[in-house]
């Protein structure tokens, strides 16, 4: 399938809804789960995740519910997550990607990494600025939450965390990661003083998958 | 350097606990390698074994603190021209000496990424003979 084709399956209202929940957990979703989710029958779920496998939007795993194993232990269920590969269309062609390749090299090389630093501070800032602007009364975790969600960073609240289940720099960080997850970290640490927020704090903190960091409850912060 | 030392001790001890670690280089009784100068006065060493590059991959890039120092080494470190980190297999058992990672990193430098010298964005696979294994850097 083209780039052009794999995007336009997500150009259905259900069956988008269906895909970003799915994205959105991290680990295998049943038919019957990401129907509920949807707000829609498995049967027609069943059907849109099919056409999202089709596409390599989703990937299908099988797995027991509840480790059990054996003959007698019950159809293993299908479970869907979201497939690892990137898709990308930009019409007329644009490639930032060569770019933001070469700049890194140049930053990693020429040790600018503390202005690239600072500039993502200030620029994650503005950004908190804009958020806190535009809904002044919000809790302080909504506010951020949301303000990720935009940013594309998929967040989760673990606890009193936020953790963070995609990285929106993901192949540019893989080739230079303390260079862009110090970017990363930095545009968090903006965001989370210029939106007001205290009471939680950016650190570098990877998981397996995910982004590298997590946005914690400042008062259980314990050194 | 007082912020780089301090992490010497607890960096290390991660590294002694972290999945895959199987052998780093130090200077004698110290906590590290930071004495060792075999490339000048100004140029700090380090070198370690372990048993695959996912490994050493999650260690040096997905460990928190140790990502954390990766952050700040323009605090405490000049950039080089040059490459200055280069990965190799060594048979089971092999302890790398310094000569040989220095020979090593001077091949990289001299052609480029190569099954007896690689790096992390290039890296090569193992030999396919009995009795090997483990990437040094």
């Amino acid at each position: 399938m083209t780039e052009i084709s794999v995007i336009a399956v997500l150009d259905d209202p259900v069956r988008r809804r269906l895909y970003d929940y799915v994205a959105a957990q991290g680990s295998g979703v049943s038919r019957t789960e990401a129907a509920a989710a949807a707000g829609i029958g498995r049967t027609l779920a069943a059907f849109h995740l099919d056409r999202l496998a089709e596409a390599g939007l989703v990937e299908v795993t099988f797995a027991r519910p509840g480790g059990r194993s054996g003959p007698g232990a019950g159809r293993p269920a299908k479970l869907y997550r979201r497939a690892v590969a990137e898709h990308e269309v930009s019409v007329p062609p644009r490639d930032y990607r060569a770019a933001a390749e070469l700049l890194a090299e140049v930053v990693d090389v020429t040790g600018a990494e503390p202005e690239l630093q600072r500039a993502a501070r200030s620029r994650g800032a503005a950004a908190g600025r804009a958020a806190r602007q535009r809904s002044p009364a919000l809790p302080d975790g909504d506010l951020v939450t949301g303000a990720l969600s935009a940013q594309g960073y998929q967040p989760y609240r673990d606890g009193g965390d936020v953790r963070l289940r995609n990285c929106p720099f993901h192949l540019l960080a893989d080739r230079h990661p303390p260079l862009i997850c110090g970017m990363n970290l930095a545009l968090l640490e903006g965001l989370l003083s210029g939106a007001a927020v205290t009471g939680l704090s950016a650190r570098l903190d990877p998981r397996p998958g995910e982004c590298c960091v997590v946005v914690e409850d400042s008062k259980n912060n314990v050194d | 350097m007082a912020g780089f030392m301090a992490g010497i001790i607890p960096v290390n001890a991660l590294a002694d606990t972290a999945p895959g670690f199987v052998w780093r280089l130090r200077d004698g009784d110290g906590p590290g390698a930071t004495a060792l100068r075999p490339c000048g006065p100004d140029v700090m060493v380090n070198m370690s074994v372990w048993e695959d590059l996912e490994s050493l991959r999650d260690f040096v890039y997905r460990n928190g603190p140790h990502l954390d120092f990766m952050r700040r080494r323009r605090s405490w470190f000049h950039p080089m021209a040059v490459p200055y980190l280069v990965l190799w297999w060594v048979p089971a058992g092999h302890i790398p000496g310094l000569d040989e990672a220095l020979s090593r990193l001077d091949m990289l430098r001299r052609e480029g990424p190569g099954s007896a010298a690689f790096t992390f964005r290039d890296p090569y696979p193992a030999p396919a003979v009995e009795g090997a294994g483990l990437p040094g850097s």
